[in-house]
């Protein structure tokens, strides 16, 4: 087994763990870019919608996170599984499931991943293998453990990856799924997005032990402190997660180092924090930003990033028209889907 | 004075046991906590330990007797200095066996109306019993006890689909708690039957996760009340991931075990949840008395694509009925049965509720009242048709639950009487319950705790006006 990698994360918890990763084809870090400047630019639309009212209820924004998903996705293959919390946003997006109807979710219309049913934390996509999108904290710990139970019981070699953060890192039964995964070597992958703060409260004040990648030792699972503000890192770590699953030796956890730029939800003055702080991360360790610099020093053209810019817009305003302009669920569908 | 050593209660539901075998000799000397017999309860087979020195005087139930009631005499002990000659003189029947301080219990409890049951076939008496309209006339009817009919209910339903798997605590190696699951794991074998660590709340969490990828997992709590622990993952994601996901991912799932009192486990282990879970959309709710419908309910259960909550019952475990042999015996989910006809007055039941009214129906005929009694047999979709109708006809109606009257099922029942049949009410309804206090352990209160045969004799006579 893999012993646990030491953590070398400073006081800011934002150090690179493993020295520089891999680098990324240029191919790479253009898809990388792409899917992260989606994300971005579609939560920045969500809070807008937010702001004028067409988006209810509870909205929790990704942006300043978005190298974990795009990092892990890259790692992944067709009929992996992902799960997450409530901040899933990013995670649909990153799986491939359209744009217009997660932004038509959030504001509640019937071309909504769910019908305008589920709202902001509760989509899903059979197709995308995207299992939610859960809004109780935890949650997902154990059924992303079901869905790697469920490929284990089938023999097939797909990994499921169970997203949560470091304020879920606390709750009881992702122990009790920890240890019911090493003990029947589910191919699960654990990412704890530890984005320094659960809601309101920081790692320091909520957790006796602040480096979640150990959070499994007492289980025997192997994990890894990762530069979540570097793609190539979390795609570095998720292929070694990924191999360690799919070889079938159980578990793995990856914390992975991020932050987010935005309050917990769309009604959180983030007063718990200084504005110095985000912006010092924003301007030193932006995911998106990094790969820019590194396109650029690569000499490709502005003209080119412009570009994809210009694309990713384009798909987030015709999103937000759409979920504006689609009518809201036919008043009948109060009744349908409760059961089948 | 010679000891009687007496047949020992060995489980808080037990109330005869087989003498399987003597490991004393009559005539050996014994020591404290020597194991001197055998004896097979309905759910494993025990040691007893004498619990006094002295020799083994009589064996008074030979070895292989069957049905043996607890806290009869089973052998003497003669203390030092006594003889055969002193048997005669054996009185004051004391304690002899260790697990014996247990059975006061089952004593006490032999007297409370529902154990008397067991003597007899639990299912519907067949003379008032209503044709089951789900069996074809003539077929064959198998005896076996409520467990056997869960039990090859799972298998039936694992041998048609490789999709369904059941986990919980002891369902595999040990057989069961209750030896419901008993022989699952040695035809089906450890990949299906899967011992989980106790862990309520993350082995429902991952039930429902497999059921999310499309298996059928069958989850057993130990008891009800341990799924407390896991009720979120029960409510939160299996009930309501097909609305919140628009029709798109639904989950398959069975979460099955005892529910309501046992005996004498007091107020941590005897809830019922019959109200709880009734309330929630998105889930079923299954609550059997006879084992024919343990089994048909189960399998139909198990293929249902929704959500199903399962309660069973530890004190019918042991209970035996006729269960129709058919290849493929599936009861349809949301219908009640009416267990016996009559004219005067409607008694609502399920699950154990029904040991009373059908107790009760018997009474009150004896004073010319003839009782309709209705098994609800599932409780979310609930059959109100079958109820209203049967309101209608009789004018007046009792609810029977061992639950709380609080937001009960039985004040559900008689809101949607009420609502539906207001006009054909001749008394308000009654509603027979557990009582408003946790269940406490002391034998006379836990019986005053739960319904009895009186009170529902009592509450149909004040609704007749009686």
């Amino acid at each position: 087994m893999a012993a646990p990698k030491k953590s070398v994360a400073k006081e800011s918890g934002q150090e690179k763990a493993n020295g520089s990763p891999p680098e990324f084809t240029k191919a790479q870090e253009l898809a990388a870019l792409r899917d992260m400047l989606l994300i971005r630019r579609f939560e920045e639309k969500a809070g807008q919608l937010y702001g004028m009212g067409a988006i209810g209820g509870f909205c929790h924004l990704y942006i300043g996170q978005e190298a974990v998903v795009v990092g892990m996705q890259m790692a992944l293959k067709k009929g992996d599984q992902v799960i997450t919390g409530y901040r899933d946003h990013g995670h649909m997006l990153a799986c491939g499931m359209s744009a217009n109807g997660v932004m038509a979710e959030l504001t509640g219309r019937r071309g909504g991943y769910s019908k305008g049913k589920g709202g902001s934390m509760h989509m899903f996509s059979m197709e995308k293998n995207f299992f939610g999108g859960h809004g109780i904290v935890g949650a997902q710990v154990s059924l992303g453990t079901g869905l790697a139970f469920a490929n284990r019981y089938r023999g097939n070699d797909f990994v499921s990856v169970a997203y949560f953060g470091d304020g879920a890192s606390n709750q009881g039964q992702v122990y009790e799924s920890f240890n019911m995964a090493e003990l029947w070597k589910l191919p699960v992958i654990y990412v704890i997005e530890n984005n320094r703060y659960a809601m309101g409260t920081s790692v320091t004040r909520s957790s006796a032990l602040t480096d979640f990648s150990k959070r499994g030792a007492s289980f025997n699972i192997p994990g890894q402190q990762v530069d979540g503000m570097d793609v190539r890192a979390v795609k570095a770590a998720g292929d070694e997660a990924v191999a360690w699953c799919r070889a079938g030796k159980g578990p793995f956890i990856l914390e992975m180092q991020t932050y987010r730029y935005r309050g917990h939800s769309m009604s959180d003055p983030a007063k718990y924090r200084t504005r110095e702080e985000v912006e010092k991360i924003r301007t030193d360790q932006d995911p998106i930003e990094q790969v820019r610099n590194r396109l650029l020093a690569a000499k490709v053209s502005e003209q080119e990033l412009k570009a994809i810019d210009a694309e990713v817009r384009e798909i987030v305003n015709a999103s937000a028209d759409f979920a504006q302009r689609d009518p809201e669920p036919d008043p009948s569908e109060l009744w349908t889907d409760v059961y089948r | 004075m010679p000891i009687q050593v007496l047949m020992p209660a060995l489980s808080p539901t037990m109330e005869k046991g087989n003498l399987a075998k003597w490991l004393k000799k009559e005539g050996e000397p014994i020591k404290s906590g020597d194991v001197i017999a055998e004896i097979e309860t309905d759910k494993a087979t025990m040691e007893v330990e004498a619990t006094d020195e002295g020799t083994l005087g009589k064996i008074l139930i030979p070895e292989g007797t069957a049905d043996v009631a607890v806290n009869t005499p089973i052998a003497t002990i003669l203390a030092d200095g006594e003889s055969a000659a002193d048997l005669g003189k054996a009185s004051a029947p004391a304690q002899a066996a260790k697990a014996a301080e247990s059975a006061s219990p089952a004593e006490a409890k032999a007297e409370a109306p529902q154990p008397k049951a067991e003597k007899a076939p639990a299912a519907p008496p067949a003379a008032v019993a209503e044709p089951d309209p789900e069996v074809p006339a003539g077929t064959e009817m198998i005896t076996q006890t409520i467990r056997e009919a869960l039990r090859d209910a799972m298998a039936e339903e694992m041998r048609r689909d490789p999709d369904v798997f059941i986990m919980g605590e002891e369902v595999a190696e040990y057989q069961g708690a209750y030896k419901v699951t008993q022989g699952l794991l040695q035809e089906f074998g450890a990949r299906r039957v899967i011992d989980t660590p106790i862990t309520e709340h993350g082995f429902a969490g991952v039930g429902v996760g497999a059921a999310m990828s499309g298996l059928k997992p069958v989850v057993e709590f130990m008891t009800f009340n341990f799924a407390m622990q896991a009720i979120d993952q029960i409510i939160n994601s299996a009930a309501k991931t097909l609305y919140m996901s628009g029709g798109q991912m639904g989950c398959s799932i069975v979460f099955r075990g005892p529910n309501g009192a046992a005996a004498r486990v007091a107020a941590q282990h005897s809830q019922d949840y019959s109200a709880w879970y009734s309330q929630i959309p998105g889930l079923k709710v299954i609550a059997p008395f006879s084992a024919a419908d343990y089994k048909g309910l189960l399998k139909a259960a198990i293929r249902d694509p929704n959500p199903v909550i399962f309660l069973e019952n530890e004190v019918l475990y042991g209970h035996t009925g006729e269960v129709p042999k058919l290849d493929d015996y599936v009861i349809p989910i949301g219908k009640a049965r009416i267990v016996r006809s009559g004219k005067d007055v409607t008694l609502i039941s399920w699950s154990n509720g029904m040991t009373y009214a059908l107790k009760a129906a018997d009474e009150l005929a004896k004073e010319g009242i003839e009782a309709e009694v209705i098994d609800l047999r599932t409780l979310r979709p609930m059959d109100t048709e079958t109820i209203i109708n049967s309101v209608k006809k009789t004018g007046r109606a009792v609810t029977v639950e061992e639950g709380w009257q609080q937001s009960g099922v039985g004040a559900e029942i008689a809101a949607r009487i009420m609502e539906q049949a207001f006009d054909y009410l001749d008394a308000p309804v009654a509603r027979v319950s557990g009582k408003d206090v946790p269940m406490p352990y002391a034998a006379n209160l836990e019986k005053l705790a739960l319904p009895s045969v009186a009170e529902v004799v009592a509450a149909a006579k004040a609704v007749s006006y009686r």
